[in-house]
């Protein structure tokens, strides 16, 4: 809040305060990392606020089985390089059932992979809080979610009941099973971050830069074709081209933008001057409305 | 954010330079349930292109299904985006946006005015710089309106924005405009703002938000986003002394041992003296450490580790500062509080009290008065109930350190959390730190905590030979009555003087009790890690402290 420092430096602070808030008060902290662009720039923080040690706590990555595989790469490459510990949680009942974007639906497939397998991941190592990259201004339930959000045992989140929090003084007590979700960049915009990732050079995966990709025309969406599990229906063939991504997550559910940006201040041109939001590349949020709020409620991220 | 498209297309790298010179303005908008915040806050960020388009096409929909405006655009549900605010047709918790102009990037919190989501407001406002206080014109002021502004004042805001809203109602009439300006100033004048401005502004079609109106000719003051802009909030907290508490060692080798925190005031540099809160020491600062390499000078926000020349002891709790302004070292501070939680407070009872230094347990002794939100007047209370605002003392387990809360937001508060169920009960403002003398504690400490109907016996069996002359309870918690063996007493009997450290003043009637039995004499004092008890056969004591012994002893 000092006139002498910018505003980046400013978010800077406070998301590394948080971070070491929780390391400081926790037993067992984990830091859920998606690969994304978010998740760069909070591990970047991490390595930070704990520089010349190394972060004390472990990576998480809940892996549906559907990445992009540009994903699973870079997320190793960054494992190698920063030196944090990675935990691989894969949901095998989901896997065993056979449970897949495309035979269940966006919604079940979401639920059953992603947050059932958060959910037994937290629970099986015992994480007392968990880092995520989540931002306020992605999405009009998140602009009202706490930074140290509180979770009952059963992973819930409820809206109507939150924790008052004042200042920079973060309530850390719960009880056994209970947890806190930590967002370290919630006053971070989708600007700022990017903005970031171009000042302190942070690495970020290939997918986010204009490329040409093999893409199929969906829903209205453009879904590039990662592997052969793709498999085209009716009337749909695969098309090259020039494709970039404003947000990551299982190939089958992330639109493509079709983009020549293809570095980092072109990417930051072309978000500035389009005119829709980056969740929009998203299918779970378009499901329903307030799906947003109510997947968070069922401890989705 | 249409702003500066021309630059952004043009040059982009020129535009991303003049994005990081931006300062940052956080706001609040506050005031009484319905006057048009959450309206207010989705119209700024419509006028000013923050609204992309899937989120307008939602936003239509939404308006036709549960909007208040018959199926016109409902800004408000921008904001309002919980499920159960929409049903209802109100805020209930604080929503986070963010814009930008050419000139300033702004978070602002749009809070709740229903009274029962106080906690929610004052949430919003801990952290805010300006406050736009909303009052619907056809109204004028309203309870909430004097509790919301008592609060904004009470946490530290200087600049009030007072939005006399809806004037489309009232067709823009500038004398009923005066009237509620004239009534504000005057019932905020003891508050001490350091600006108050007066809007007349419509929320709903946007009069005097971003431009100015035609349907205001009188009005000659800026737009709201114009004020937003350019208003001077004072921060010299870079010009105050040093302080930075510490919020975690970092130590991965015997060669490294790093203190980090985030400095709350003042500027530090390699070489500078510093002084450790709890012990008195001084040291010298070695490095500022940064992964982006080593700094020559830190400032108040910044997130640094200090490394220092001299092996000293530091842990989380302690607060370096300059040696010559040290903050208060105390277990007695005085403070406002504002009770955020049904279940009224409990003057005595133990709460966990969370400063910037860490958590310390310690009890509200006494409420010295509750504030009436409606007149400012000062009431006498024995505590306090949801929403009510008033100044306490507290006693802390072990000293804590502190500065005026009107000197430093960041080193001036707490929260308080119950222990039982975790919940933040309460915000606290240090206003000062209680002289002991004067502090009517003791009675309330000494009463078993209520709710534990036993009391624990912890035997001094034990004790071998070589450590009779300390018993160190520091490491229990709680009251207990203690067992002396025969071998104690018979040492204490021969004129061996026994010191017994305790960790809170409910653990002394166990040694009172002790001294009551044997017929002892007893030396109170209080050190940093607690309390010491000397227990001693009165005919032994040396002639020239038998004086010091009249005064501190119970
Ligand atoms: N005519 C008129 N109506 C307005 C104006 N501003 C807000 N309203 C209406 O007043 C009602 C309440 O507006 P909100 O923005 O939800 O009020 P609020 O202050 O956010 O309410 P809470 O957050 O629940 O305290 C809605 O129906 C708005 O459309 C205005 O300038 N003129
Ligand atoms: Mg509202």
């Amino acid at each position: 809040m000092t006139s002498n420092l910018t505003h980046l430096q400013q978010l800077e602070a406070e998301s590394i305060h948080i971070i070491r808030e929780v390391v400081a008060e926790f037993d067992n902290p984990v830091m859920l990392y998606s690969i994304g662009k978010d998740s760069a720039v909070m591990l970047h923080l991490a390595r930070k606020a704990f520089y010349p040690a190394p972060a004390p706590f472990p990576l998480l990555h809940v892996d549906t089985t559907w990445k992009f595989r540009e994903m699973i790469q870079f997320r190793d490459r960054m494992v190698q390089e920063s030196g944090f510990k990675l935990i691989v949680h894969v949901n095998e009942e989901g896997v065993a059932r056979g449970v897949s974007p495309f035979t269940h639906g966006s919604a079940l497939y979401t639920d059953v992979m992603k947050t059932e397998g958060l959910k037994q991941a937290l629970d099986r190592y015992k994480f007392d809080a968990a880092f995520g990259g989540a931002r306020r201004d992605e999405e009009k339930s998140r602009a009202k979610e706490r930074i140290f959000s509180f979770r009952s045992a059963n992973h819930r989140w409820d809206p109507k009941n939150q924790r008052p929090e004042l200042w920079s003084l973060y309530n850390t007590r719960i009880k056994p099973g209970e947890s806190i979700r930590v967002f370290p960049l919630s006053n971070w915009t989708e600007l700022d971050i990017w903005q970031y990732i171009h000042l302190e050079n942070i690495p970020i995966v290939p997918l986010y830069y204009a490329a040409v990709r093999p893409v199929v025309e969906r829903d209205g969406m453009l879904i590039m074709v990662d592997d052969d599990r793709l498999e085209l229906k009716p009337g749909e063939v695969i098309q090259h081209k020039s494709v970039r991504f404003r947000t990551l997550g299982c190939y089958p559910l992330t639109g493509a933008v079709e983009s020549e940006a293809d570095t980092l201040p072109q990417i930051i041109q072309e978000m500035l001057l389009t005119r829709t939001s980056e969740r929009q590349g998203r299918l779970i949020d378009h499901d329903q409305a307030g799906s947003m709020e109510k997947k968070k409620q069922e401890g989705y991220f | 954010m249409a702003h500066q498209s021309e630059l952004i297309e043009k040059d982009i790298l020129a535009y991303l330079k003049s994005q990081e010179e931006k300062s940052l303005l956080r706001f609040i908008t506050c005031g009484s349930v319905d006057d048009g915040k959450s309206t207010l806050i989705g119209r700024l960020l419509w006028d000013s292109k923050m609204v992309f388009e899937d989120q307008l096409a939602a936003l239509e929909a939404d308006s036709k299904k549960v909007g208040t405006q018959g199926g016109a655009i409902d800004y408000a549900l921008l904001l309002d985006g919980l499920q159960a605010e929409r049903e209802q047709g109100i805020t209930i918790d604080v929503a986070y946006r963010f814009f930008s102009t050419d000139l300033r990037k702004f978070i602002v919190a749009d809070t709740p005015g229903h009274e029962q989501y106080t906690r929610n407001m004052v949430t919003g406002a801990s952290t805010a710089k300006v406050a736009v206080i909303l009052v619907d014109a056809r109204k004028g002021l309203l309870t909430q309106t004097r509790r919301h502004s008592f609060l904004v004042s009470l946490v530290g805001i200087r600049h009030i924005v007072l939005a006399i809203n809806k004037m489309d109602l009232i067709d823009y009439d500038a004398e009923k405009f005066k009237r509620i300006e004239d009534d504000y100033r005057e019932f905020a004048e003891p508050l001490g703002f350091s600006s108050i401005t007066a809007l007349p502004i419509s929320a709903l079609n946007g009069d005097n938000i971003i431009e100015k109106s035609a349907n205001t000719p009188w009005y000659t003051g800026p737009t709201l986003l114009r004020f937003l802009e350019t208003v001077q909030v004072e921060d010299d907290r870079a010009e105050q002394p040093f302080r930075m508490p510490v919020q975690w060692v970092n130590r991965p080798n015997l060669d490294f041992r790093g203190f980090c925190g985030t400095i709350a005031a003042g500027i530090v540099h390699p070489g500078d003296e510093v002084r450790v809160s709890s012990s008195g020491l001084v040291s010298r600062v070695d490095r500022v450490v940064t992964m982006n390499g080593d700094l020559d000078e830190a400032v108040a926000g910044q997130a640094v580790t200090l490394t220092l020349k001299g092996e000293i002891d530091i842990s989380r709790g302690d607060m370096l500062t300059v040696p010559e302004a040290a903050p208060l070292f105390t277990r007695h501070p005085e403070a406002h509080l504002v009770w955020l939680h049904d279940e009224p407070l409990r003057p005595g009872q133990l709460y966990l009290v969370k400063s910037a230094t860490g958590i310390t347990p310690g009890r509200v002794t006494d409420v010295q008065y509750a504030v009436d939100v409606n007149t400012l007047e000062q009431k006498q209370v024995t505590t306090l109930g949801l929403n009510e605002i008033g100044l306490a003392r507290l006693e802390l387990d072990r000293p804590v350190p502190f500065d005026p809360y009107r000197e430093n937001r960041d080193t001036g508060s707490f929260i308080l959390i119950d222990r039982f169920t975790n919940a933040t009960v309460a915000a606290g403002m240090v206003s000062e730190a209680v002289e002991l003398e004067s502090h009517k504690a003791l009675l309330a400490d000494l009463e078993p905590e209520s709710g534990s109907t036993w009391t624990r016996r912890i035997s001094l069996s034990e004790l071998s030979a070589t450590s009779l002359n300390v018993v160190d309870l520091t490491a229990e918690y709680g009251a207990f009555i203690l067992e002396a063996p025969i071998t104690l007493l018979a040492h204490l009997e021969k004129g061996n003087r026994v010191l017994f450290r305790l960790r809170d003043l409910g653990q002394l009637p166990a040694v009172a009790l002790l001294a009551y039995e044997h017929n002892l004499a007893f030396e109170f004092d209080r050190t940093l890690e607690g309390i010491s008890v000397l227990l001693f056969k009165r005919g032994n004591l040396p002639q020239d402290r038998v004086e010091s012994d009249t005064g501190t002893g119970i």
